[in-house]
């Protein structure tokens, strides 16, 4: 279900305001509070919610798979690169503990900066190729795929 | 409080709309361009817009042609079937080509994907779906596109391409406004690569109960793909394509991992599977070229998705309706493949 505040939890950082996709996120002026202005247009991204610093932001499992009253929380750390869900039901007989790892290496650091990288040749901005391929494409020495490497014709019009 | 102009000037390369195309594209334009300047120009934050905000679970279209799994040609066959030949398949093919090195790098950046412990493969869901783990997909995505772009416009969202005067037919840059703020900016751009989103909430979603209104794709997607390159005077393509995700009954998330993975079907309200009692009907509109449910179980032909809705409409629809209303007689389906200007393999 769409997302809510616990007003008495936040303390109008903004940081869900700076991420909410759809921009329905605000902060209200008069209790300087953030809520969710619009939640017919929410889609449940739960930005927001993994955003929040304070957990002030919550959100209702639906019905037909957890009653009412229960609580949904999460915690995303991109230094441990793992995302912590705990769905507990107010009765007591749920309470889940979902772990799912969000990177496999540091945070960021594996992704190369492409100004510094050896450029491409003049060879290669005249080929059919991107960045890192043909290598990346099989990991061996393969080519890139073409009409004529895999023997196929292309030809106006419709036929089959 | 007055509305500023601002103008941004000597661009190389903008990227308008920056979800996991723009913010891609970008890293892409880096390398390509090392001295260039790269600008995006976004409706929400890069770090999470578009459609793969919230995380996804499955990529949906990887050849695994490093396993020995499937050659480009068999995924244009594939989609070729079961989009009954409405397809150009040079793109299809020249998408299949190079689906395969992205996600590789993807796993390199730190993506998790999942391994078939027997074979060491990626774990497959369907033929063509791998899983991942893909909570931060769009982040990490994000991260590579700020390594790579000189400003990023966050809340930005574009709303013309601008066409230049010295030459004919030619886009020069685009407008858009700040969101928030509600400035007016104006970029002047040798390049404009066009990442923005599709449509969402044409039709009125169907969902019932605490569902109502709930849609499958993003609800922010306002159609500027189309608006903006409509407008600059693109040709448009694969137009007679348009996906339609009904949130089933019960499934208020995406349904791809029960159907493919799990082998789930739809039933109807008495609880059958429905679908395979249409098929003879169905067959005899289209032909056995389309719909073969004997050759396709051997050869993993698709049932193509339009008739499996089909299907599903006949279902729902009283048989006196039904009657009149058809209008996808065979004579109109060969009217269709006319009429569109598409290529084949021989």
């Amino acid at each position: 279900m769409p997302t809510f505040v616990y007003m008495t939890r936040c303390d109008g950082c903004g940081h869900c305001v700076d991420i909410c996709p759809s921009d329905i996120m605000h902060i209200d002026k008069v209790t300087r509070r953030a809520y969710n202005i619009e939640p017919n247009m929410c889609w449940e991204c739960y930005s927001c919610v993994k955003a929040c610093p304070m957990n002030a932001i919550d959100c209702r499992g639906y019905a037909d798979f957890a009653p009412l009253g229960h609580s949904v929380r999460v915690k995303r750390d991109e230094e441990k690169g793992i995302i912590a869900w705990r769905i507990k039901f107010r009765n007591g007989k749920k309470d889940m503990e979902l772990l799912a790892p969000i990177t496999t290496k540091p945070w960021g650091k594996c992704i190369p900066k492409l100004s510094e990288v050896p450029g491409p040749t003049g060879e290669m901005r005249d080929s059919q190729l991107l960045f890192n391929e043909p290598k990346y494409i099989r990991m061996d020495d393969g080519g890139l795929a073409t009409l004529e490497s895999n023997g196929l014709k292309l030809k106006a019009g419709v036929y089959y | 409080m007055a509305y500023k102009t601002i103008i941004e000037d000597n661009i190389d390369v903008l990227v308008a709309g920056a979800g996991l195309g723009g913010t891609g594209a970008a890293f892409e334009a880096r390398y390509w361009g090392q001295d260039k300047k790269i600008v995006i120009a976004e409706k929400a934050n890069i770090d999470r817009s578009g459609a793969v905000t919230q995380g996804l679970y499955a990529i949906n279209c990887y050849m695994g042609t490093r396993f020995g799994e499937n050659n480009p040609e068999d995924h244009v066959r594939y989609a070729r079937i079961d989009l009954m030949g409405m397809v150009r398949e040079d793109l299809l093919f020249d998408m299949a080509r190079h689906v395969d090195s992205a996600v590789h790098q993807f796993e390199e950046w730190g993506l998790p994907l999942m391994r078939d412990p027997k074979t060491g493969a990626y774990q497959r869901e369907g033929r063509w779906q791998i899983m991942i783990h893909g909570e931060s997909y769009k982040p990490i995505v994000a991260q590579a596109a700020k390594k790579s772009a000189d400003k990023i416009c966050n809340r930005v969202c574009v709303t013309y391409l601008l066409m230049d005067e010295a030459k004919e037919n030619r886009v020069a840059g685009a407008v858009g406004f700040n969101v928030r703020t509600g400035d007016y900016h104006v970029f002047k751009s040798k390049t404009v690569i066009v990442g923005a989103g599709g449509a969402s909430n044409i039709f009125k979603p169907r969902s019932v109960g605490e569902g109502a209104g709930r849609v499958w794709y993003a609800p922010w997607s306002s159609g500027s793909a189309y608006g903006l390159l409509i407008e600059a005077g693109a040709k448009m393509t694969q137009m007679e394509n348009r996906i339609v995700l009904a949130r089933f009954k019960d499934g208020y998330g995406p349904v791809g991992a029960y159907f493919l993975h799990l082998k789930t079907y739809t039933q109807n309200a008495y609880g059958e599977e429905y679908e395979s009692k249409w098929f003879p009907e169905l067959q005899k509109m289209v032909g056995k070229e389309y719909l073969d449910p004997e050759a396709s179980h051997r050869t993993h032909r698709p049932i193509p998705t339009c008739l499996r809705n089909h299907a599903l409409i006949n279902e729902v629809t009283p048989v006196v309706v039904r009657s009149i209303w058809s209008p996808w007689k065979p004579s109109r389906i060969r009217i269709l493949k006319r009429s569109v200007g598409t290529t084949s393999w021989v």
